[in-house]
């Protein structure tokens, strides 16, 4: 995708950057969300500490396309399953999942057979983050 | 999909030598001894201390060698410190887990996924026992990673002292205590900023009295580093913070000649080899500087920048990881140049998974390797006179003194983290790191150049943890809560309570004995909680 295809794509697009559970590293998620709202979306972002259920519910409030869950501490299993399940309670399915953090490898397939679209990590270009996100909306 | 399969669309950027380092500070390619000021400079051990806290260097005293370990249960940390003591080390160092951390007892929902996970669990008193049992604490040092719940910790372990019949004089080791980068960077946050204020003073002051051989409180720029801040706003941020708490506790009773003596101070050292010399030797003499300029200090080792240091962090990457090794050594060498009194090598691996036991003591061994066999430590401040480190120095410090204007100016450093200014300002600074790595203007070996085709390198094990650790702890708990004397610990919480509404009062007396009572962490962060609120995290991106 150009530049332009990917402004496009993300222009009406709202996404939720959220950071579940007690992990308080946060550059990663406000990179993400500076760098999407660079790339047109408008995007939402929960600060430090929120619960799954409170991040399921500002995603529906606020009727976004995507949440993009930042989590270092190692409890991506059972905080992303949570936020999905809340989702779902929420009868929220339209909303696409994202997932970025200190994942290891071999999480990275329970983590979609959960449901979720991406998994990102640090070392992965910004534009290729926002490439697939634009992509996975589009 | 696979999105490590992708390249990146745009072709980075042939790596050049770049004519300035990070922090901002152009540096040239030649510098002629009219670049030296020799008065600006001293002596070793003389003020202000550009040249090193001690005349004699490490030839007086070799920096420690303190490496962070340990996680999971009190029992399993337990074992491993007594190994630990056995093979010669004698100080130990404690991780806790978040819940303990962020102040939330094991059957908070919030705490529930989080058990034993980055660190130990020390929700109650029993716990303490448990981690320092059959350890003598009058022999051994403890250095705790632990921020906002750090005044109740170091009461546990006050507690834990008065049960072994160790006199609480003869205890040392060190609490993190730094409040202010927290609200920045690493996010264990608990109460508004200026009850956060007072309980490190309090806990501060009170040591000072109850154990003068303690150091209560490491104030680290080692975090905003990580997230991106640049060497000269490392040590901006962290001489800020160290001023803001000089002037809370000489706004409460202390004795700057007094409590100046046991501020130590906590920092990254990545790879730029003389900007972080520079930055080490700006640092000294400025706190110098402040110290006697500002305040009046008039001994000198409350006016000397105590510093311990770690190589590494995210100056380490996840491909090609034994470059890693290469990367930690010359850091290394920067912190011998630079002074440090402590330092902590980061392993290899630890980019992309726990460290091993071959690349955990790979790490220490490239200490001894640069300690003994290369003879750089044996002269204090080898490289002082050259004439580009010196001019380094001043440009240094006179970026370092540009940022904290800058802080001055929007309204100090309260307002500036109340406000989120700062937090903005660093998430900015990430932004742009992570722009010119991915542009390949920042260059990474074997990440964004010089990268063979076909390397696939991920992210492997981290915090595997037995899954009966959180069980284990959460019966633990109610076994405490099960047998403990209620009546002590309603009245003990009573007091703090009181104690707490009381600005004037120091409340860690009354945390000692909540401790000794086995009220929980999360009941006494509960007390404190409902007498001063909690932080309101400014979120605006």
């Amino acid at each position: 995708m150009s530049a332009q295809q990917t402004s496009a794509a993300l222009a009406a697009k709202r996404i939720l950057i959220g950071k579940p559970g007690l992990d308080g590293h946060d550059i990663g998620a406000k990179i993400i969300a500076l760098t999407l709202r660079n790339a047109g979306a408008e995007v939402i972002y929960t600060g430090l500490r929120r619960s799954p259920l409170q991040i399921a519910q500002v995603a529906v409030d606020e009727g976004v396309d995507a949440v993009g869950l930042s989590i270092l501490s190692g409890s991506h299993k059972e905080l992303v399953t949570d936020v999905i399940g809340q989702l779902r309670e929420l009868k929220a399915h339209g909303i696409k999942v994202f997932v970025g953090g200190t994942i290891p490898a071999e999480d990275h397939a329970y983590l979609r057979g959960l449901g979720v679209a991406a998994v990102f990590t640090a070392d992965m270009p910004l534009e290729t983050v926002v490439d697939a996100l634009a992509k996975s909306l589009a | 999909m696979n999105m490590r399969d992708q390249t990146p669309a745009v072709p980075l950027a042939e790596p050049v030598l770049s004519p300035g380092n990070r922090s901002g500070i152009p540096v040239p390619p030649s510098v002629d001894a009219s670049a030296v000021q020799p008065e600006r400079i001293g002596k070793p051990g003389e003020y202000p201390f550009t040249r090193g806290i001690f005349p004699d260097g490490y030839q007086g005293r070799l920096w420690t060698i303190r490496q962070y370990s340990g996680f999971g249960t009190a029992e399993e940390s337990n074992e491993r410190y007594k190994f630990l003591l056995d093979q010669g080390q004698t100080g130990l160092s404690v991780a806790l887990d978040l819940p303990t951390q962020c102040g939330y007892d094991p059957t908070h929902p919030m705490a529930r996924p989080e058990i034993g996970k980055v660190g130990v669990s020390l929700s109650n008193l029993s716990e303490a026992e448990i981690l320092f049992k059959d350890l003598d604490l009058s022999k051994i040092s403890t250095s705790f990673t632990i921020n906002g719940t750090a005044a109740i910790i170091y009461a546990m372990y006050l507690a834990v002292a008065d049960k072994q019949g160790v006199p609480r004089g003869k205890l040392t080791g060190t609490i993190q205590n730094d409040i202010l980068k927290e609200y920045v960077a690493r996010g264990t946050w608990i109460f508004p900023v200026r009850p956060s204020m007072r309980l490190i003073a309090d806990s501060i002051l009170y040591s000072n009295e109850v154990t003068p051989r303690f150091n209560p409180i490491s104030i680290a720029g080692a975090h905003v580093r990580d997230a991106g801040a640049t060497a000269a706003e490392e040590m901006a941020y962290t001489l800020a913070n160290g001023l803001a708490y000089v002037d809370e506790l000489r706004a409460r009773g202390g004795d700057v000649e007094k409590f100046a003596k046991r501020l130590s101070f906590f920092f990254y050292v990545h790879l730029d080899f003389f900007e972080e010399i520079a930055k080490f030797r700006a640092g000294r003499r400025l706190w110098a500087r402040f110290m006697k300029e500002r305040y009046g200090v008039q001994d000198p080792k409350a006016q000397h920048l105590r510093f311990g240091v770690v190589c590494g962090g995210s100056s380490l990457v996840a491909p090609q990881p034994y470059n890693n090794v290469v990367r930690v050594a010359v850091e290394t060498m920067a912190a011998v140049f630079g002074g440090a009194q402590s330092i902590f090598t980061c392993a290899f691996d630890e980019a992309f998974q726990i460290p091993t036991e071959f690349s955990a003591e790979l790490a220490v061994r490239t200490q001894q390797m640069i300690a003994f066999e290369t003879g750089i430590a044996r002269t204090v401040d080898p490289l002082g006179g050259s004439y580009f480190l010196e001019q380094h120095t001043d440009r240094m410090e006179e970026m370092v003194l540009k940022v904290m204007a800058e802080i001055d100016a929007y309204g100090g450093v309260e307002k500036a983290i109340e406000d989120g200014w700062i937090q903005m300002r660093l998430a900015e600074r990430g932004l742009e790191r992570k722009l010119d790595t991915d542009s390949g203007k920042n260059v990474i070996v074997g990440q964004n150049h010089f990268r063979k085709t076909g390397e696939e390198v991920g992210i492997g094990e981290i915090f595997t943890l037995d899954s009966t650790v959180a069980q284990r702890a959460l019966e633990k708990f109610q076994r405490v809560l099960d047998t403990r004397g209620q009546t002590a610990v309603d009245a003990s919480l009573a007091r703090l309570s009181h104690a707490a509404a009381n600005d004037r009062e120091s409340v860690m007396p009354y945390l000692v004995d909540c401790c000794h009572a086995y009220a929980t962490v999360g009941e006494m962060v509960g007390c404190l909680k409902k007498e001063w609120g909690e932080f309101k995290e400014p979120v605006n991106l």
